[in-house]
C-alpha cells in the first residue's frame, strides 16, 4: 500500500479567544496506513482531541480549521460539502468515545441504535437491520444478544455499554476508527477485554485505529506507532517499541520515567514517584521558542529564541527538540 | 412509579368529561337545540330536567353535555396545534442555533408580548364566529410557552453525549431533532400541553361568551354563560351548571399538568418513588 488511508498535514486549529486568535493545534502532521493502529497521546487539553474532531469534520467554533490539509483516501476532506462529510461519519470515519454512560440515547433499545446505523448508511430494512444487530452485538461478545438487543442502555454495565458502542463504530464497516480515551471511565480488567477486543475486530476487518489516550502503556501495547502531543504540537514519533526503550524528546523521558512499575518499590525501597515538575502553559501564554522550555531538564538559552524544527529518526519517526539525542 | 393524588383526580376528571364528551349523544336526554318548549322556560332541577331549563325551555344538562364536545374539541386540537407549532419552532431553534434562533426567540417574545386572548379576538374578527375559526384562532397563539420549553430542552440535550454520538455517526440534523432530541424532551412538553389544555378551553368560553365563538344556538360552555348572564338572580342554575362543566374540566387538567410534572420532569425527581 503505498498511499497511506488518512494523511495529516500541517493542521493547525485556531480557537477564537476574546478579540484575539490563538493555534490551539499547530504543525500537526501524521499518516495512518490501511489497518494500521496509531497512538496519539499527551496530557489534557495538549489537542489530541480536537485533532481528532477536525478529521471528522467537526470542529465548532470557537475552534475552526486554520490550515492544512485531511486527505482520507487520496481525497482532502477538509472542505468537502457537510452533506458528503455526513455520509463520510459512520460509514468510513467512525468515533468511539470516553464515556460509554452518556454516548447512547437512553430513551432507545441498544438494538435499535445499533441497526439504525445500517439503515442510515446502507439503506437496508428495519427487520433485516435489527437482524444484523443482533449479529453485530455477538460478535462483540455480548452474552445472549437475541435478549440484550431489547434492552435500554441503563440495563447494561459500562463494559456492555462500550461494546453497544465498537459494535455501533464498526457497523459499517468504517476504514478508520476514532477511538478517544475509550476505556478511560471502565475497570482494568474491563479496559484489557474492551482493548483486546477493539483490536481484534478491527484486525479482522482491516480497519485503521487512531487511538488517542493518556495512558502510554496501553497505547504502546495496542498500536504501531506512536505520537506524543505537547501544547498543541507533536514532539515525538516513533514506533511504540522505541519510545518506551529511547524516548528521545526530553517530555517523552519525563513521560516515561513517571510510569509506576510493579515491584519498584520492593526492589528499590519507597520513593517517591517521579513526575514532570511544573504545568502546562495555557493556550493564551506560550512560551517563546521550545514550548517545553519552562519544565525542560536540559533547557538551554537556544530553547528560549527558537522553536526546534523536526528532525528524522529511523523508521519514520521524528522529534522536536535542539538536544534530541 | 407511584401515581400522585392529584394525577388520580385531575386525570379523573378529565376522563369523565372525556367520556362525557364522547357519549353525548346517548347520554343527552333532549336535542339541545331543536327541543325548545316555551311552557318549561326557567324551571329549576327537577327529575325531568337535572341542571334545570334555560330562557327557551331547554334541557340545560342535555346542553351542558353536547357542549363538553364543542369545548373539548377545541381544547384538544387547538392545543396540539400549539404544540407542533411550539415544538417545531423551538426544536429547530434551540437544534440549529444562529440566526433562525434569533428570528424564533424574537417572534415568541411578540407572541408573549401581546396577550394570546386579545389576540385570538383579533383572528376571530376578521374570520368570523365558529367553530373552525375558533380552531384557528387559538391553535396559532399559545404555541409560546411550548416553543421555549422546546428550545431550552434542545439546547440542553445537544450537548449530551448521545447526541454528539450521533452527529459523528453520520445523522442528518433532522433524524437527530426526531430521534434523539424529541424523545428526550417530551415529558416537559406534555405537561406544558396538558396546562395549555385548560387554558385554551377557558379561552374558547371566554371567546364564546363575547358572541366570538360558538353562534348560538348551538350550545358551548361559553356562549351558555352568555345566555344565562341576564337571568342570573333569578335562575341562577343556568349559570352553575356550564360554570361548573368548564371549572372541573380545567381544574382537572390542571391538576393532571402538576401530577404529570411531578412524574415527567427530571426536576422533581424526589417526588419520584
Amino acid at each position: 500500500m503505498s498511499t497511506p488511508l488518512l494523511q495529516v498535514e500541517n493542521l493547525r486549529i485556531a480557537l477564537q479567544g476574546d478579540g484575539d486568535t490563538y493555534s490551539a493545534v499547530e504543525n500537526v502532521s501524521f499518516e495512518i496506513g490501511r489497518g494500521e493502529a496509531f497512538g496519539l497521546v499527551g496530557e489534557s487539553g495538549c489537542g489530541k482531541s480536537i485533532t481528532a474532531l477536525a478529521v471528522m469534520g467537526l470542529l465548532r467554533r470557537p475552534l475552526s480549521l486554520g490550515g492544512g490539509r485531511i486527505v482520507l483516501d487520496g481525497q482532502e476532506i477538509q472542505n468537502v460539502s457537510a452533506a458528503e462529510m455526513r455520509r463520510l461519519r459512520g460509514k468510513r470515519i467512525a468515533m468511539i468515545f470516553q464515556e460509554p454512560m452518556t454516548a447512547l440515547n437512553p430513551l432507545s433499545p441498544v438494538g435499535r441504535q445499533i441497526a439504525e446505523m445500517f439503515v442510515l448508511h446502507q439503506g437496508v430494512g428495519w427487520s433485516e437491520a435489527m437482524d444484523r444487530a443482533e449479529e453485530a452485538l455477538r460478535q462483540v461478545r455480548v452474552p445472549s444478544p437475541e435478549r440484550r438487543i431489547k434492552d435500554y442502555p441503563h440495563q447494561l454495565s459500562g463494559g456492555m455499554r462500550q461494546r453497544v458502542m465498537i459494535a455501533i463504530a464498526l457497523a459499517c464497516g468504517p476504514d478508520l476508527l476514532i477511538a478517544d480515551e475509550p476505556t478511560t471511565a471502565l475497570d482494568v480488567t474491563v479496559q484489557a477485554e474492551i482493548i483486546d477486543l477493539m483490536a481484534e475486530l478491527c484486525a479482522a476487518k482491516g480497519t485503521a485505529i487512531l487511538m488517542i489516550s493518556h495512558d502510554l502503556g496501553l497505547v504502546a501495547n495496542m498500536c504501531r506507532r506512536v505520537a506524543v502531543m505537547y501544547a498543541g504540537r507533536i514532539v515525538e514519533a516513533q514506533v511504540s517499541g522505541a519510545i518506551f526503550a529511547h524516548p528521545t524528546h526530553p517530555y517523552t523521558r519525563g513521560l516515561v520515567d513517571s510510569l509506576p512499575r510493579l515491584g519498584e518499590r520492593s526492589r528499590r525501597g519507597r520513593q517517591k514517584l517521579r513526575e514532570i515538575s511544573g504545568v502546562v502553559p495555557s493556550i493564551s501564554g506560550y512560551p517563546a521558542g521550545c514550548r517545553f522550555n519552562p519544565r525542560c531538564p536540559a533547557v538551554t538559552d537556544i530553547c528560549r529564541s527558537n522553536a526546534p524544527d523536526i528532525t528524522p529518526l529511523p523508521a519514520n519517526g521524528l522529534v522536536r527538540c535542539h538536544h534530541h539525542g | 412509579m407511584r401515581l400522585g393524588a392529584n394525577t388520580w383526580v385531575g386525570g379523573g376528571l378529565f376522563a369523565v368529561a372525556l367520556a362525557v364528551a364522547v357519549t353525548a349523544p346517548w347520554i343527552a336526554l333532549t336535542d339541545p337545540v331543536m327541543d325548545a318548549n316555551l311552557l318549561n322556560a326557567e324551571l329549576p332541577p327537577s327529575w325531568e330536567f337535572p341542571f334545570g331549563t334555560d330562557a327557551q325551555g331547554r334541557d340545560i344538562y342535555s346542553r351542558v353535555v353536547w357542549g363538553a364536545r364543542i369545548s373539548l374539541t377545541v381544547g384538544v386540537v387547538s392545543q396540539i396545534a400549539n404544540s407542533i407549532i411550539g415544538v417545531s419552532l423551538g426544536l429547530s431553534a434551540g437544534y440549529w442555533g444562529g440566526w433562525w434562533d434569533d428570528f424564533v426567540n424574537g417572534l415568541t417574545n411578540v407572541m408573549l408580548a401581546i396577550p394570546s386572548l386579545i389576540f385570538a379576538l383579533a383572528i376571530m374578527a376578521i374570520l368570523g364566529p365558529g367553530l373552525v375559526s375558533l380552531l384557528i384562532a387559538l391553535g396559532l397563539t399559545n404555541w409560546s410557552y411550548s416553543c421555549r420549553i422546546a428550545r431550552a430542552q434542545a439546547l440542553s440535550l445537544k450537548s449530551q453525549g448521545y447526541v454528539q454520538a450521533a452527529r459523528i455517526l453520520g445523522y442528518g440534523p433532522l433524524r437527530i431533532m426526531f430521534t434523539q432530541l424529541l424523545p428526550n424532551m417530551l415529558g416537559p412538553i406534555i405537561v406544558i400541553a396538558t396546562l395549555g389544555m385548560g387554558g385554551t378551553i377557558l379561552a374558547e368560553a371566554a371567546l364564546s361568551f363575547l358572541g366570538l365563538g360558538i353562534r348560538p344556538p348551538f350550545p358551548s360552555w361559553g356562549s351558555m354563560l352568555s345566555d344565562a348572564r341576564d337571568h342570573i338572580a333569578a335562575a341562577p342554575w343556568i349559570s352553575i351548571f356550564p360554570g361548573l362543566a368548564i371549572f372541573l374540566t380545567v381544574l382537572g387538567l390542571n391538576l393532571l399538568g402538576d401530577g404529570l410534572r411531578d412524574i415527567l420532569d427530571p426536576q422533581s425527581t424526589t417526588r419520584r418513588a
